[in-house]
């Protein structure tokens, strides 16, 4: 649960970590419920209408102003979004 | 930073087997980024835009936003599948990367995970002796970029102790395409040189496609190395499976891509030499230094959590469209390579010269103007790569084909010595104008008039009595004394073999 | 005008109110004023608004003067509309019902929002919703309940009560929706409005913000058919800043509507009714009101078949594998770093920042729900999770597939039960997901439904829904389904349902 939390990146306290750890069942009644029908013959559906290359042109469209990409940031300093200390590499 | 201990190289190659295998990203030049409307900063009419002003809503993931695919992006990519003799999945999908980082606007970047759009190619990859390695390729799939974050406080420009970073996302949606090879084998002590073959190799082809800026330098080309050893099996004995592997980051030269692999072959080698075991890890190169030190360990952070992009719909190029891109490949550059040395007739070592040089290009094309092949190799490769060299500049961005070609003419037609013709060249590349707006403006042209010849000789022979005797008992080659004195009264502007039939004519009457 | 007329503006549906404005007799100015009085006078009690726009009378005003210079308006020019804050608008904040984007402002409108303000519509405020459009309540809202008109201590549905509620409690006439597992359907259902879900892919979903991509759709929100298919008309078609919008070519859906409400289109109707939905789960009152509105369908032609739709049963589990799995990914953008709420944690490191914004900023249901699906999609599970799920899917749309090959639209109830009492299953979020158990294969297979109101349950007196189904692509045969049985029920009830709410506000 603790390493689930750090994948969502949420804090967890002690009392969500206790009470998520037992909702995480639901979630394995839900597979053995579906496991149940979805046997290897039955393909996947990730679109409800299957479509395919939907594409755009190669032309520049409309761009959002600096003010425009800055006007929501909780921090920004020179024309960019301020964060603190990053102590992670780069993927 | 704590200094690895490293094993002679080769020692480290005596007793271990060097297994390679790269990861290089491709940005592509498309006018706009793989997902959005935005200008494509990784087009070279983008470079340098300042901060945050080529952004889109899907690029910065603002809430609600959507990305639709480029087009343009998947052709190029299709294109550079088939220019690394990849098969073009019939179909193939986006899928989400998931991971947080704050270059990435979404959270989550929108990659190809289980259906690459192309998949199971090789590359034909010469090194700097014309010895050719087929690199296997296991897939290139497609990808948007990252932002770019600055680092500020601390030491400069790195994570590590800054206080606070800055994040643009100007770069954050960029089409790459990044390409995978299997483990390459057999490379042994040339796997360093390889290393920057194969990213050379990789560069030539999107160059030859036009698909990339191909900059290095500006990041347009980035190649991760993954290096691993493996002890030498013993004669009759099977091999040892694969060591563990680390995978090098941000190495953004061909030469650090070198540099990096013989670092890690040495580093790896000595800590299995005393007993130790290789973390699997990613690391970062050093370009100041010259050494890699360790990043994060591989991990569940690793945890992507792929699943379909269900904002995109699959990709299925037509059998006709991936022909047509087919058929409207560049003749590949190791193919061109041959085609041209052998046209030119040069020798092994003359061809590899002007391909390590970089010249391929500007050779060609001042063939092409006019000039003989040995004539057009030997201006780029002394002359005007002198110039570069102590000038730290590109050869080819100081003087066009054309001009070279345009002055080798002017030789051919004895209107120029070399020595004269050396002297145009610096006009040329001084920016003084064609070849032969220099020969004029610097009245730069041989002296064809004989009679201004016989009067400079006259009065040369007749300064030195004792070297006219000599010619006159029949040894020739005192007249070099004269010829020279010619020359320089003439200030070289003439033709030494013409002075030399007219110093031994004058000489004899 | 009197303060008389202008309380009867709000009264009106979408259409008679289009009418009068297009016909002069009504300006943009005096509908929308009528609209803003009575939020001001009722949405104290009822919350259906997260905020009023503070320039809708302006907006109002221009419609009004262009109409007046001769210009050529769409056919709902100077209604009011009132917009789910999950759509994103550059005027007025858009929170999705949550702490952590409280204030924002988009930099750009949602297509269906922008596309409403070109036909003329003035858009009056964002409804409330619950969190991220995660419930079936609208209790989860970060900024408190919204209350069924009908009953103020009353869920109106979720997530799209507000919606819903607002157009039950005549604050406005019109209003935007999203539905990804009934959130347009089931508060119509408890609210005794309109509600239709399009096909996957009709209305653009660009600047909706994402719960679950693969499931969520834009509709309308009324109180009658016609009035939905009017703004269905503005909002729907091919967008080409979402990648799954459709590029067909639509029908007018008001057409269909007004075909519909002459009835004819009843005779020879086949209406399917599923086999395997249990009896037993569905409230008296639900059940009795479902089959009477059958009975009336068959007494004007229709022809009731019973279709097997053996998969449906899998349909809620499959949804709660695919939910949390995209939500958990599309909710990731919410950092702090480029908007929303930042907690700072005093030296801590940007993942602190993050993770502690994450923790204080979402709801307790959203949490849930984002880590439920980080473990669905976690190393090792994804097949068995998400991919089966995927596969039920495939299962669902087989079922209707089947069943569209007997009959033109499949009726069912639109939830199992009428509103239940505030506070009641909040803490049984089990309890909560089976109310979506008749709408959540509608968005697993992407095809169109539509609730409309059919009466009032015996034992409470509270709204039901009847929920019709059609193929992919259908959605105007919903609308002449929904119109046809509407225009019959009305007649029956001596007038529509909603004039049996109790009044609000005191004082009109
Ligand atoms: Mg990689
Ligand atoms: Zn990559």
């Amino acid at each position: 649960m603790r390493h689930l939390g750090v994948l969502a990146r949420i804090a967890l306290s002690d009392e969500e970590v206790e009470r998520l750890t037992g909702q995480l069942s639901v979630i394995v009644d839900n597979v053995a419920k579906v496991s149940e029908v979805a046997t290897p013959d039955v393909p996947a559906t990730s679109h409800p209408i299957p479509l395919e290359n939907v594409f755009r042109s190669d032309v520049v469209g409309q761009m959002l102003t600096v003010e425009q990409v800055l006007q929501n940031a909780p921090d920004a300093t020179e024309d960019r979004f301020k964060v603190t200390a990053i102590l992670g590499e780069e993927q | 930073m704590v200094k690895d201990a490293l094993m002679d190289f080769d020692e480290a190659l005596e007793r271990y087997e060097p297994v390679l295998g790269f990861e290089v990203h491709v940005e592509l030049n498309t006018e706009t980024k793989m997902f959005s409307a935005a200008a494509n900063p990784a087009h070279e009419r983008n470079h340098g835009a300042a901060p945050n002003t080529l952004v889109a809503p899907v690029d910065m993931g603002l809430p609600g936003s959507l990305p639709v695919v480029n087009e343009q992006a998947v052709r190029y990519s299709i294109s550079l599948g088939l220019a690394l003799g990849c098969e073009i999945a019939p179909s193939s999908r986006f899928a989400r990367k998931n991971y947080f980082y704050p270059d990435l606007g979404k959270n989550y970047q929108i990659s190809q995970y289980d259906e690459p759009i192309a998949f199971e190619g090789q590359v034909e990859v010469e090194l700097e002796d014309g010895t050719r390695f087929e690199i296997p390729i296991e897939r290139a799939h497609m990808e948007e970029d990252a932002g770019k974050l600055t680092h500020m406080g601390g030491a400069t420009g790195r994570i590590q102790g800054a206080e606070y970073s800055l994040v643009d996302y100007n770069r954050a949606g960029v089409p790459l395409v990044e390409i995978v090879t299997k483990p390459i084998y057999g490379a042994e002590r040339r796997a360093p040189e390889l290393a920057a073959a194969y990213v050379r190799a990789i560069r030539d082809i999107v160059i030859g496609l036009g698909i990339s800026e191909a900059r290095m330098e500006r990041g347009n080309l980035r190649c991760d190395a993954n290096v691993s050893i493996r002890p030498r099996a013993a004669a009759g004995e099977p091999a040892a499976p694969l060591g563990t592997r680390t995978e090098t980051k941000n190495v953004n030269s061909m030469r650090s891509v070198e540099r990096a692999v013989r670092y890690e072959i040495q580093r790896q080698a000595a800590i299995l030499a005393a007993g130790g075991t290789i973390t699997q890890e990613t690391r970062h190169w050093h370009e100041d230094t010259g050494r890699t030190s360790p990043g994060r360990p591989k991990s569940d952070a690793d945890d992507y959590r792929y699943f379909p992009e269900p904002d995109l719909l699959p990709v299925a190029p037509s059998v006709e469209l991936i022909q047509s891109l087919r058929a409207a490949l560049p003749e590949p550059p190791a193919v061109r390579r041959r085609r041209l040395k052998e046209s030119w007739g040069f020798a092994d070592i003359d061809f590899q010269g002007v391909v390590n040089a970089g010249l391929l290009n500007e050779v060609e094309a001042t063939v092409a103007a006019g000039a003989a092949p040995a004539a057009a190799r030997k201006w780029w490769m002394s002359e005007i790569s002198r110039v570069a060299n102590a000038e730290g500049v590109d050869a080819a961005s100081l003087v066009s084909p054309a001009s070279v070609a345009a002055l080798q003419q002017l030789v051919d037609a004895g209107t120029l010595t070399d020595k004269l013709a050396r002297q145009v060249l610096e006009g040329v590349i001084a920016g003084e104008g064609t070849p032969q707006e220099v020969v004029d403006a610097r009245g730069l042209a041989v002296v064809s008039d004989d009679g201004a010849l016989i009067a400079a000789i006259d009065e040369a022979l007749a300064a030195q009595p004792d070297v006219l005797a000599k010619i006159r008992d029949g040894k020739v080659q005192a007249a070099g004394a004269v010829i020279g004195a010619v020359m320089k009264a003439m200030r070289g502007q003439a033709d030494a073999a013409r002075v030399r039939e007219l110093v031994l004519e004058r000489a004899a009457q | 005008m009197s303060e008389s007329t202008t309380g009867d503006l709000t009264r009106l549906t979408a259409a008679d109110l289009a009418a009068r404005l297009a016909a002069g007799e009504v300006s943009s100015v005096e509908a929308t004023r009528a609209h803003l009085d009575r939020i001001a006078a009722v949405d104290g009690d009822v919350h259906a608004f997260l905020h009023v726009s503070d320039h809708a009378l302006d907006v109002a005003a221009d419609i009004d003067r262009r109409r007046a210079a001769g210009e050529q308006l769409g056919a709902l020019a100077g209604v009011p509309l009132a917009i789910k804050d999950v759509l994103v608008t550059t005027d007025m904040p858009s929170t999705s019902g949550s702490k952590i984007l409280e204030g924002f402002i988009s930099p750009y409108d949602a297509t269906v929002v922008a596309r409403s303000r070109a036909a003329g519509l003035v858009p009056l405020g964002k409804t409330n919703m619950d969190e991220f459009a995660m419930g079936s309540s609208t209790e989860y809202s970060a900024y408190g309940p919204t209350h069924n008109p009908w009953d103020l201590d009353r869920i109106p549905g979720g997530s799209g009560g507000g919606s819903a509620a607002a157009v039950a409690a005549f604050e406005a006439p019109l209003a935007l929706g999203s539905d990804t597992g009934g959130s347009i359907r089931q508060p119509a259902h408890v609210t005794g409005t309109v509600g239709m879900k399009p096909t996957y892919g009709a209305v653009s979903r660009y600047g909706a913000i994402a719960l679950a991509s693969s499931l969520d759709q834009v509709g309308p929100v009324s109180r009658t058919v016609l009035d939905s298919a009017l703004l269905h008309d503005v909002i729907g078609g091919h967008d080409p800043n979402d990648a799954t919008s459709l590029e067909d070519a639509w029908p007018s859906f008001a057409a269909a509507a007004r075909e519909g409400a002459t009835g004819d289109v009843l005779k020879g109707l086949k209406v399917g009714v599923i086999r395997e939905l249990p009896d037993t789960g569905f409230q008296p009152g639900v059940a009795a009101s479902f089959r009477a509105s059958l009975a009336l369908l068959e007494a004007h032609g229709a022809e009731i078949v019973e279709i097997s739709a053996p998969h449906f049963e899998y349909g809620v589990a499959a949804y709660y594998l695919i939910l949390p799995a995209e939500a958990s990914s599309n909710l990731a953008k919410f950092d702090s770093v480029r908007f929303g709420l930042r907690v700072d944690v005093p030296g801590g490191t940007v993942e602190d920042v993050m993770a502690r914004s994450r923790e204080v900023g979402f709801g307790d249901e959203v949490k849930r729900r984002i880590i439920l699906g980080t473990y669905a999609l976690s190393a090792g599970y994804y097949d068995a999770y998400y991919g089966s799920a995927q596969k039920v899917r495939t299962l669902i749309q087989r079922d209707f597939d089947d069943a569209f090959a007997q009959v033109d639209v499949i009726a069912t109830p639109s939830a199992p039960t009428t509103a239940f009492r505030l506070g009641e299953k909040v803490d049984d979020p089990i309890q909560m997901y089976l109310n979506d158990v008749t709408t959540i294969p509608v968005n697993l297979a992407g095809v169109p439904g539509i609730s409309i109101p059919s009466g009032l349950a015996e034992e409470d007196g509270l709204p039901v829904g009847i929920q019709f189904v059609a193929p992919a692509r259908q959605d105007a045969r919903l609308y002449r389904v929904g119109a046809a049985l509407e225009a019959l029920l009305v007649d029956d009830w001596g007038g529509p349902l909603l004039d049996r709410a109790p009044r609000l506000g005191g004082n009109l």
